[in-house]
């Protein structure tokens, strides 16, 4: 559950909000392209045991079906969850454009 | 298989599609935190990584109510949101401020006190990272003994920072607060408890997290889970709660891993000889002395 990216949208002086309030969890843009290296998820192995889910710095990870599932959108690439992962279910391989 | 803890707090994400840096500890702790708090948590983010990374107009990374304070008024400005409210008539909130070190050890510490002193009903989690990580690592008064950072930086007469970290968690603990808590991002259950039990509380609650920075910190980007573990098991920081005027371990490692290999393995503390080193597992014996001492274990 994340909130979703919204429509590419130019703002002009008179979109920006004068009392300095906005609605929360706006997103626009994608973290996609920070990454150098991509987690994947290796579903044999999964046990969805959840460590990578609760250790996720920015909460990418979700589980599905006893499952992880990574969004790549927002991962970063830390590799945090590959270190994490007991099962060794998850490995990263270089990213690729 | 299930888990626990992640059954315990909600699925859904209140932080997300921030711009922290990759691996950044900070924003694991204030994710977990509202993952615990839930959608009626409001939270309070002063000048620091924290704000700067949560709120780029028009990406609002924050789902829950957030609003940036100044870098003091953290604690003044969760008062006067708690009594807002409270005025208002709700009753299901968290006023919840997510400072950083300096903003909670140096420029904060004043209406920090102020609070605890009215006795205010809010939780401030302090997310520690051991220095002004979002100007450019700037020395705060929690960055420990040694540690390289702009100010301090290591030459071959003075290694690093002269003073030792600030004891943030007793300060706070000796304003007789109803509930002060020490956690680390590595032990994440243990913070998330810490954090629920927090939330049962009434009045001021206090949890001094660490969270590393692998920028500042000179590690790997996916260390950080490991070297925030590798700082309690080195008992270079240790895992505790005060309540009811008494402080209690709530972890104790069986055996100290090598405080030398900790160190080390960071950039910050790598032009450390080994006479600095001694300094620092000194001190980290006389602190365990204190706590054998003093908590209950």
């Amino acid at each position: 559950m994340r909130p979703y990216i919204r429509e590419k949208k130019v703002f002009g002086f008179d979109d920006v909000p004068e009392n300095t309030c906005f609605e929360a969890g706006y997103l626009v843009t994608v973290n996609s392209g920070w990454r150098s290296i991509r987690p994947v998820v290796n579903t044999d192995k999964c046990v969805g045991c959840e460590q990578c889910y609760l250790y996720c710095p920015d909460g990418v990870i979700s589980i599905k079906d006893n499952k992880a599932v990574i969004d790549y959108d927002f991962c970063k690439g830390c590799g945090i969850c590959a270190k994490i992962c007991k099962p060794g279910a998850i490995e990263t391989e270089a990213e690729r454009k | 298989m299930a888990n626990k803890i992640a059954d315990s707090i909600s699925r859904e994400e209140f932080f997300y599609g921030h711009k922290a840096c990759a691996g950044c500890g900070g924003s694991l702790a204030v994710r977990a935190a509202l993952k615990v708090l839930g959608p009626n948590a409001v939270s309070v983010l002063p000048a620091g990584c924290m704000s700067a990374v949560g709120f780029n107009f028009p990406q609002l990374c924050f789902s829950n109510n957030s609003i940036i304070s100044t870098f003091a008024g953290t604690a003044s400005m969760l008062t006067g949101i708690e009594a807002g409210l409270r005025a208002k008539g709700y009753k299901d909130f968290t006023a919840v401020g997510f400072a950083g070190d300096g903003g909670t050890a140096d420029i904060g510490i004043q209406a920090l006190s102020g609070a605890i002193d009215r006795n205010d009903n809010i939780i401030y989690i302090c997310y520690d990272n051991e220095a002004y990580m979002n100007t450019g690592i700037q020395k705060s008064g929690l960055t420990p003994f040694g540690a390289r950072t702009t100010t301090t930086p290591a030459g071959s007469n003075i290694h690093g920072n002269i003073r030792p970290k600030k004891n943030m968690f007793e300060i706070v603990a000796a304003h007789g607060i109803p509930y002060a808590a020490t956690a680390s991002v590595g032990y994440i259950g243990d913070f998330i408890a810490k954090v629920q039990k927090a939330s049962q509380i009434q009045g001021t609650k206090y949890i001094h997290v660490i969270a590393p920075c692998p920028t500042g910190w000179g590690v790997a980007v996916d260390e950080t889970v490991e070297i925030a573990k590798e700082v309690v098991d080195s008992g270079l920081w240790y895992l505790a709660e005060y309540e009811n005027g008494e402080y209690r371990l709530t972890h104790r490692p069986k055996e100290f891993t090598s405080a030398e290999a900790y160190l080390k393995r960071q950039g910050r503390f790598r032009h450390l000889t080994e006479d600095d080193i001694k300094v620092i597992t000194d001190s980290r014996d006389e602190k365990w002395k204190f706590i054998e001492k003093n908590f209950i274990v």
